[in-house]
């Protein structure tokens, strides 16, 4: 229990995907104007982690490993190289389904999350943590509990860039600095902030 | 046809700079940028995917539902990553090791998926081409500066080649290490975003709020 609460922390806050590992970073600036929005886009985004970061670990660990087919007797077959396809195949899969899924049966969340959701298939946060699950070779339960952590880390750090995005609209901005020059150096501090994170360890 | 060319070659490199102007594919020229040979070889692999992505898709554009288009493109894409990812690991091992999982992220690089919808899919395929590699030099742009940035100034060195010698070998630069850690990324492409748009002014994006003149401070005196 005490390791996988532990996972969790390193992943929403040591190695932060927006902040640490720069990952969904297009996203992360040109949607986080609006604090509403921004939390829309963050639970969109946790829920597809929490799909298919899991999903990718069954199917690397039941048909892509080195190995891993040895349940219908090919046992010497190595699909890893076909990794990247799969996944971005897997993921944009699920968008899908989850965006139909939402349309028929719950509507509210639908038009809350909609124009989102076909966002977040081209989010490097969401592959990333795909690649980073297959190279730091973890396990299902772990797979779970990282994409949950790497998805609510996303999720914090754009709300609070939009929280700090509202304000900063009404301040005086050099004229070239306006708009994504001080978006990016807002990130920058708040990544540094981030980093007073990187010793915490349960 | 010449000239042509030669503008969508070399518009994307500082008047359309995907990174500077259009936001795209950032992720990546955040995070590869503590080294100069690694940075090379990532913005390398970039512009060789943008351009052939743009390519084959320019060669199948007319023949593609649009209601699929996207996966298409994803596939297409992702096909060309696979390619430079295991050409990597076969004849740069340590370098691909490096770049860990930044290589597999192109296929999530918006500037591919970008210059595939915004041009690949309305011009033929040798403008879309060069229309790949221009934004590939663009974005090597960017990187190249501050990946030397980085390197010179966090490391004291250049290609790992010691340009200024570091005290602790003996020399008198202090490293600056905060230029090897994250957030320095940040503020160095913040700087460069501003230096590019105070040189254009077109690129300045217009304020939603301004100040108001001191009207009622005025009138009180």
């Amino acid at each position: 229990m005490e390791h996988y609460l532990s996972l969790l922390v390193r992943a929403i806050f040591v190695e932060n995907m927006a902040l640490q590992m720069f990952l969904g970073m297009c996203t992360f600036l040109a949607v986080s104007k609006k604090v509403e929005t921004a939390i829309g886009l963050g639970i969109a985004v946790i829920v597809v982690q929490m799909i298919t970061v899991p999903l990718n670990n069954l199917l690397f660990t039941y048909l892509l490993k080195d190995g891993a087919l040895a349940w219908i007797g090919l046992p010497d077959l190595d699909l890893s190289f076909l990794g990247f396809i799969c996944y971005i195949g897997v993921i944009a899969a699920v968008v899908q389904v989850l965006e139909m899924f939402l349309d028929k049966y719950m509507p509210s969340l639908y038009n809350a999350l909609g124009v989102f959701l076909p966002l977040i298939a081209v989010n490097c946060a969401i592959m990333g943590a795909s690649l980073f699950m297959v190279e730091r070779s973890y396990v299902f339960t772990e797979s779970v509990v990282y994409g949950a952590g790497a998805g609510i880390g996303w999720a914090l750090a754009i709300t609070a860039l939009a929280g700090i995005r509202e304000k900063l609209k009404y301040s005086d901005v050099p004229e070239g600095l306006r708009g994504l020059g001080i978006t990016f150096i807002t990130t920058g501090l708040m990544s540094l902030g981030f980093m007073s994170f990187s010793g915490l360890s349960l | 046809m010449s000239t042509d060319v030669k503008t969508i070659l070399f518009k994307p490199i500082v008047a359309e700079n995907p990174i500077t102007l259009q936001i795209l594919g950032i992720c990546s020229a955040l995070a590869v940028t503590t080294s100069l040979r690694v940075t090379i070889v990532m913005c390398v692999a970039l512009t060789v995917v943008v351009a052939f992505s743009n390519l084959f898709i320019s060669m199948v554009r007319s023949y593609m539902p649009s209601s699929i288009r996207i996966i298409i493109q994803m596939a297409i894409i992702a096909s060309l990553v696979i390619a430079v990812d295991q050409f990597l690991q076969a004849f740069a091992y340590e370098i691909s090791k490096q770049l860990s999982v930044f290589v597999g992220l192109i296929i999530t690089n918006c500037i591919v998926m970008g210059r595939a919808e915004a041009f690949a899919m309305k011009n033929p395929p040798l403008p879309s081409f060069m229309d790949g590699i221009g934004n590939g030099l663009g974005y090597s742009c960017v990187l190249l500066i501050v990946a030397t940035m980085r390197e010179l100034f966090g490391s004291g060195s250049l290609f790992g080649i010691e340009i200024l010698p570091l005290v602790s070998n003996g020399g008198w630069y202090q490293g600056n290490g905060l230029m090897l850690l994250a957030p320095s990324a940040f503020f160095l492409i913040g700087f460069l975003i501003w230096i590019v748009r105070s040189r254009r002014a077109e690129q300045v994006e217009k304020s939603e709020f301004r100040l108001a003149a001191h009207t009622t401070q005025e009138a009180a005196h």
